[in-house]
């Protein structure tokens, strides 16, 4: 078991070097209110965080990231381009997995309206491949752009798109989606709603959703090339430059995704020019759908080879949409990531190597 | 020490053990007067009776405070993570048969499936402003549920009675409740959806897996289960 003061003193000396990288030091309460975080995450939150009780300001949690409170400072303060840097505890229940740490310190690198959004993932990546570098572990990185792009231009049907995309972090649902736009549904609708009127959702709206699904079962069914281009571009899984060269196959039968394979081009460049050696990471495009939702683009993260017993060492992404659900319509482009300094000690340290 | 028997301390589920434990020779009675929560065991020596809320028995035998104890395969799949690595099926006993189930009123025609429930909480969050509310008891078992069947945008809401008045008392919108028969579900305008059942639950003898079997404990066990006819 690592000491705990070791650890403390890690997080420093990581912090130190993102600030060194331009970042003010960000600071915020353990204890946040509840329902800021239940309207963005939903109620699976309350599955990863604790919730208490204060019998004045009601339901906190106890802070289980920093990136919330950070984007709400952030946005309330309209400042422009930013880079902020933090180290603090952070708490997650462990319910399907006890022999996880429930509470561990956590130091962030984010970067706010970068201005220009290729350089501004390079220079976060950079940030943490540079820090990391020493342990040796194994980049994997994603980009939910691609999928987006994809569904925004195979799927003409605007309910149906918006509800793939709804989906894009639920691969079960998305895939079961796919699979009902795909066939034709016979499903005998009822043309009335009997029955008592009850409970805060109107007649009215049930009648509206009943109209939308006969609407529904009379659009064409979506084209089987369009899944199967789907599921190809979800199969995409290489080295980076392979990857990039598969992605531009799919482009020429897929031209929706070609402004997005462009970025990822773009991103790989300014990740080159930045000393990253972009040939030896993964790329995998279905890669970080099943975490948090929000991480609408680039995703990334840092894991210790033949080590699976252990969470991955960082992780981060780019979260412009979460920018948007906090701040209205007017978001930020967002990027940013974490270490976990606990997990850089058991894996021998970072600074002495 | 002697081996500690956990049974709810009222109503059809205390009845029902009671009655179960009877007809397998073993006698387990109430003493004192109506209001006092003490037990008594013949048929069988070195068994105490102890008396708790039914929802509690999962707790109590996951701390080892009781060895074996009577309560519902919800109760325990609610309250304990891992239960299988904290207490063991022994032998399920044939009565308290309900099942938990998701509901929505009767007259939501275009919601059958959980499929349904999921477009219908997102439309519902954009003109609401506020995520589609189920009430319910069983928050574990219920989130571990929907996020399995990819809902969002719901939001569970705490209710511990009467939950199938909450959609007309506009606390909620849907339920997530344990059901036998239906009737007041039906009663209070509320129907399962097709493929809303979560989970069937039974009253079931549990033993404890926490390390707290003594010698005593063990030779009480072992006579226990001779008598109520268990290998």
């Amino acid at each position: 078991m690592t000491d705990k003061s070791d650890i403390r003193i890690e997080a420093d000396r990581l912090r130190r070097l993102f600030e060194a990288r331009g970042a003010e030091v960000f600071e915020t309460d353990i204890l946040q209110p509840a329902g800021a975080l239940l309207d963005l995450y939903g109620e699976d939150i309350r599955a990863r965080a604790f919730v208490t009780q204060d019998p004045l300001q009601g339901e906190m949690m106890l802070r289980p990231d920093f990136t919330l409170p950070l984007v709400q400072r952030h946005m309330s303060a309209r400042l422009g381009e930013g880079r902020y840097t933090y180290a603090g505890e952070v708490f997650r229940r462990q319910e399907d997995a006890p022999d996880r740490a429930s509470e561990y310190l956590q130091v962030g690198f984010e970067l706010f309206d970068g201005a220009l959004g290729s350089d501004a993932d390079a220079e976060v990546f950079a940030a943490f491949y540079e820090t990391l570098a020493p342990l040796g572990l194994r980049a994997a990185m994603g980009d939910i752009g691609l999928l987006r792009a994809a569904v925004e231009g195979l799927v003409s049907n605007p309910a149906r798109k918006a509800a793939l995309l709804h989906h894009l972090w639920r691969p079960r649902r998305f895939r079961a989606l796919l699979n009902r736009f795909r066939s034709s549904d016979q499903r005998e609708l009822p043309t009335e709603t009997k029955g008592i009127e009850i409970g805060l959702r109107s007649r009215a709206e049930v009648n509206a959703r009943l109209a939308a699904m006969a609407a529904e079962q009379a659009e064409t069914p979506l084209d089987t090339e369009a899944a199967t281009l789907i599921d190809a571009l979800l199969a995409v899984r290489e080295k980076a430059p392979d990857a990039l060269s598969q992605l531009r196959y799919l482009a020429v039968d897929m031209p929706a995704i070609a402004p997005a394979v462009d970025t990822l081009a773009a991103r790989f460049e300014a990740m080159s020019a930045r000393g990253v050696d972009v040939d030896t990471l993964d790329f995998e495009a279905s890669y970080g759908r099943t975490s948090l939702e929000y991480y609408d683009g680039f995703v990334f993260g840092f894991y210790a080879e033949g080590r699976a017993d252990l969470p991955p060492v960082a992780t981060g992404g780019r979260y412009d949409a979460l920018t948007r659900a906090i701040g209205g319509n007017a978001g930020v482009p967002a990027v940013g990531g974490v270490i976990r300094p606990g997990l850089v000690i058991e894996l021998g340290g970072a600074s002495c190597r | 020490m002697s081996l500690k028997l956990g049974v709810p301390s009222k109503g059809r589920l205390m009845e029902k053990t009671f009655a179960w434990f009877q007809d397998h020779g073993v006698t387990l009675s109430r003493v004192g007067n109506d209001r006092e929560y003490a037990g008594h065991v013949s048929g069988v020596d070195g068994v105490e009776l102890v008396l708790l809320a039914a929802a509690e028995i999962p707790r109590e035998l996951a701390a080892g405070r009781i060895h074996l104890g009577v309560t519902g395969i919800d109760m325990v799949r609610e309250k304990l993570a891992f239960w299988e690595n904290r207490v063991a099926e022994i032998e399920p006993l044939g009565f308290g048969e309900a099942d938990l189930v998701i509901a929505v009123p009767d007259f939501w025609a275009d919601v059958t499936t959980l499929d349904d429930l999921d477009q219908t909480a997102t439309a519902f969050r954009a003109t609401h402003g506020h995520r589609l509310r189920i009430a319910t008891k069983y928050h574990r078992l219920i989130r571990d549920f929907l996020r399995e069947n990819g809902v969002s945008d719901y939001q569970l809401v705490d209710s511990q009675g009467a939950t199938e008045g909450t959609v007309k008392n506009l606390t909620a919108e849907a339920i997530a409740d344990i059901t036998s028969t239906g009737a007041t579900l039906t009663a209070n305008h509320l129907r399962i959806l097709e493929d809303g059942l979560v989970l069937s639950s039974l009253a079931v003898l549990y033993k404890t897996r926490a390390e707290v079997w003594d010698d005593a404990a063990r030779v009480s066990w072992d006579a226990l289960k001779a008598q109520i006819g268990l290998g």
